[in-house]
């Protein structure tokens, strides 16, 4: 008995954060700040910040398949595989896909890190703010429900995640995207300064900026200014751009309250009947696989949207027999990603004599300026593009017909500018566009596996026709050649945007969670990743956990204090 | 049967016992995936080499050989691509080499190098007509010259001759300046 007691205060914590993304790296780092003892678990493996990045100062031919995945990966990765994203340069951050299995009554690509700092490490670094635009949406349209929040009541969270993290960027003053804090911003080539001026000049309300981006300008604290190698995705040693280990976690170990323990796969939530609160979780360890409980006065929830939601499914009681908070039934549905992979590109004429120097991490930006006034479309919402110019290299050879000296001395030259644009589109959330718990098939844990069943609409392939068209008509106008539009498709999980499955709303009997990230029902559980999101408005979205965290993190402070949970 | 069980049924036809060190040594590489012996034959590797260098010839830089792009196709069709386009490369390696016999009566390898180009110039001529076929079916597999010319530009150019020699390679370029002169003749970035 005495033994029981003491395990358990040794596994006791004033806070439990699940998942150590960019949304948990940032609960761990507001809640300890704030004085709390924080456990701070993820499935992936340890990841040490530089020293575990051992392929990031590695030269491209020290790359064994040059960066290409094998036969035998792409067995064991049957979901990763169908895109870029998991390749030779980062294999090890990314999940060996056959030991966690999910189902797909539709295709859904389900790209997940294997790692402390989760996909902070991998992520593409665009970094926009929501506006009213997005927060009224789903109220002046009758799509959904409304959000609790506003603009106002995040701006300061944005104004606060922005200066810590280092977002570098331009101010243009839009309504539709507000400016944030920003460090100056990179700078774009000739083409695209030209391709800027003629959209700008060609169509009102367009405008062209450089992409806002969580790669910082000048040092930060332990951190780099950006060395333009482009080979974020490795992780960086420099520390030059937002990640877990680069920012958050020095920051909340600095406070001596954390605890972070990796290989931890969390496997639910325990609720305590009498109490009316959740008093911890239960985690298992990845090789032991033994199940160990763990106990905490609040717990934020931040495992990524799906992981999120797998834990929230499966943690019944007999109060929440449909999972943790569920009372609308609402968990699992008006699953959102956004829709992308089509656009435009042409050639531009007249700059063979100019060059660029450096790998800039970073493309340009046109925002969203469809449905956006007196703009009036057979769709709702809208999309933004992103883009960038370049001159063509040696790959240019492989299509290209030719052998030889000529041939060879023609592709070791720089080619032809090339400027393109791709869009990324608003979906809707629809009750339809769901992930299920399947007890059928388990992992490699013995856990049950999500069951995707969602797609893209109506409403988003109307929108991918102007995303498509407009690109092309924009470059046009500015003067490029040989225009050629493409649609390669878009499945949901592609742009690895997922969100909404636990979304935020006004009334507990519609939604999971309050204005504050709370669940209406289990008052100490807060969610603060993608899982919350009520709308998915069309600008990429993880500045947006960043500041929910924050927000979320200064509330369940104050109410714990207050006794209030 | 895989490369390891190969390996091993040899070691047990020789009556003798085989080390782990000395079956993972001769494995050569971590990778399970079935090895293709056409693939690594002396023969196939020769020719590779000097297909490739008749694409990248050694000019007032280093060409395909001196990067060793002939090593670099047969791991990358070894690891990296499914049987039956190893099959098609294996097959198209035939059809040059019969290509050869037909205008020059000799192996492609034994050619001059202007001979060298012309051969390879209609193959790759055959190649383009392919891949701007009408009636493409999924199942259509890649042309062999495809799958040649894809991998020697990524070998040589991916390459620390490539890279460095070939083209200018910039580890960490420290800035980026976004509109910089450009003069004629001016090598391309790597990467």
């Amino acid at each position: 008995m005495n033994l029981n007691i003491k395990a358990q205060e040794q596994n006791t914590y004033d806070a439990i954060v699940i998942g150590s993304g960019v949304s948990g790296g940032w609960a761990a780092k507001e809640l300890t700040e704030k004085g709390l003892k924080v456990l701070m678990l993820d499935r992936g493996k340890k990841l040490e910040h530089v020293k575990d990045y051992d392929t990031a100062t590695k030269d491209p031919w020290e790359f064994t398949h040059r960066g290409r995945i094998t036969i035998e990966q792409r067995e064991t990765h049957p979901y990763l595989k169908r895109d870029y994203p998991y390749s030779e340069h980062n294999e090890k951050f990314w999940i060996k896909d056959i030991d966690s299995p999910y189902k797909e009554e539709k295709r859904f690509d389900w790209y997940r890190p294997d790692i402390v700092g989760g996909k902070s490490i991998m992520w593409g670094r665009q970094s926009y703010r929501l506006s009213d635009l997005d927060f009224e949406a789903n109220l002046k349209d009758g799509i959904a429900v409304d959000w609790p929040i506003r603009y106002k009541d995040i701006a300061p969270w944005y104004d606060y995640v922005e200066r810590f993290a280092g977002i570098s960027g331009q101010a243009e003053g839009l309504p539709q995207l507000p400016d944030g804090q920003f460090m100056p911003p990179m700078p774009m080539n000739c083409v695209e300064e030209e391709v800027k001026k003629k959209i700008e000049a060609n169509f009102k309300g367009r405008i062209m900026t450089i992409g806002r981006v969580a790669n910082i300008t000048k040092p930060l604290p332990g951190r780099t200014a950006c060395q333009f190698r482009n080979l974020c995705s490795r992780g960086c040693p420099f520390g030059a751009y937002f990640s877990t280990q680069s920012s958050t976690l020095p920051a909340a170990v600095a406070t001596g309250n954390l605890t972070l323990r990796p290989d931890s796969i969390v496997n639910s939530i325990i609720y305590d009947e009498q109490k009316g609160k959740a008093t911890g979780v239960r985690v298992i360890d990845k090789h032991s696989k033994e199940m160990t409980e763990y106990y905490a006065k609040i717990i934020f929830v931040n495992g990524s949207t799906l992981g999120t939601t797998f834990v929230l499914m499966n943690s019944i009681s007999n109060r929440f027999p449909n999972g943790l908070g569920n009372d609308s039934g609402v968990l699992g549905k008006y699953l959102m990603d956004h829709h992308f992979r089509t656009g435009a590109s042409g050639k531009v004429e007249g700059f063979d004599d100019k060059y660029y120097f450096g790998r800039r991490a970073n493309g340009i930006y046109i925002p969203r300026y469809r449905n956006v006034g007196s703009d009036k479309r057979d769709y709702l919402r809208g999309f933004g593009y992103q883009g960038g110019a370049s001159r063509s290299g040696w790959q240019r050879g492989i299509a290209e017909m030719g052998v030889g000296k000529d041939f060879k001395q023609q592709i070791t030259e720089p080619g032809t500018w090339t400027m393109g644009l791709g869009g990324f589109g608003e979906c809707l959330p629809y009750e339809q566009n769901m992930v299920t718990l399947d007890n059928s098939l388990k992992d490699a844990w013995g856990q049950p596996v999500l069951k995707f069943d969602a797609e893209f609409k109506e409403n988003e392939m109307k929108m991918r026709k102007d995303m498509m068209n407009d690109a092309a008509e924009m470059l046009e106008a500015a003067g490029a050649k040989d225009v050629s539009t493409y649609d390669g498709g878009s499945f949901p999980g592609m742009a690895i945007h997922e969100m909404g499955t636990a979304r935020m709303g006004r009334d507990p009997k519609t939604s999971i969670l309050n204005g504050w990230n709370q669940v209406h029902a289990v008052k100490n559980v807060f969610v603060t990743d993608g899982a919350c999101m009520t709308s998915a408005s069309c600008v990429n979205p993880s500045l947006t956990y960043m500041a929910l965290t924050a927000r979320a993190a200064d509330y369940a402070v104050k109410e714990l204090k207050k006794g209030n949970i | 049967m895989n490369r390891r069980d190969a390996i091993k049924n040899v070691a047990l036809l020789l009556g003798s016992a085989i080390s782990a060190s000395t079956l993972a040594a001769l494995e050569g590489c971590k990778s399970s995936a079935p090895k293709n012996y056409a693939l690594e034959a002396p023969e196939t590797k020769s020719i590779l080499a000097e297909i490739a260098e008749t694409i990248i010839p050694e000019t007032d830089t280093p060409g395909a050989k001196a990067a060793k792009v002939d090593e670099f196709i047969v791991l990358m069709m070894n690891d990296c691509y499914e049987q039956k386009d190893q099959q098609v490369l294996l097959d198209g390696l035939k059809k040059i080499d019969e290509a050869s016999q037909q205008q020059y009566k000799k192996p492609f390898t034994e050619l001059t190098a202007e001979e060298k180009t012309a051969v390879l110039t209609a193959v790759d001529k055959e190649r383009v007509a392919y891949n701007k076929r009408e009636n493409k079916q999924p199942e259509d597999g890649p042309h062999y010259f495809q799958l040649i010319k894809e991998l020697t530009l990524l070998g040589y150019f991916t390459s620390e001759p490539g890279a460095t020699k070939a083209l200018r390679y910039v580890a960490v370029p420290g800035k980026y300046e976004g509109c910089i002169p450009y003069k004629e003749g001016e090598k391309a970035w790597a990467m």
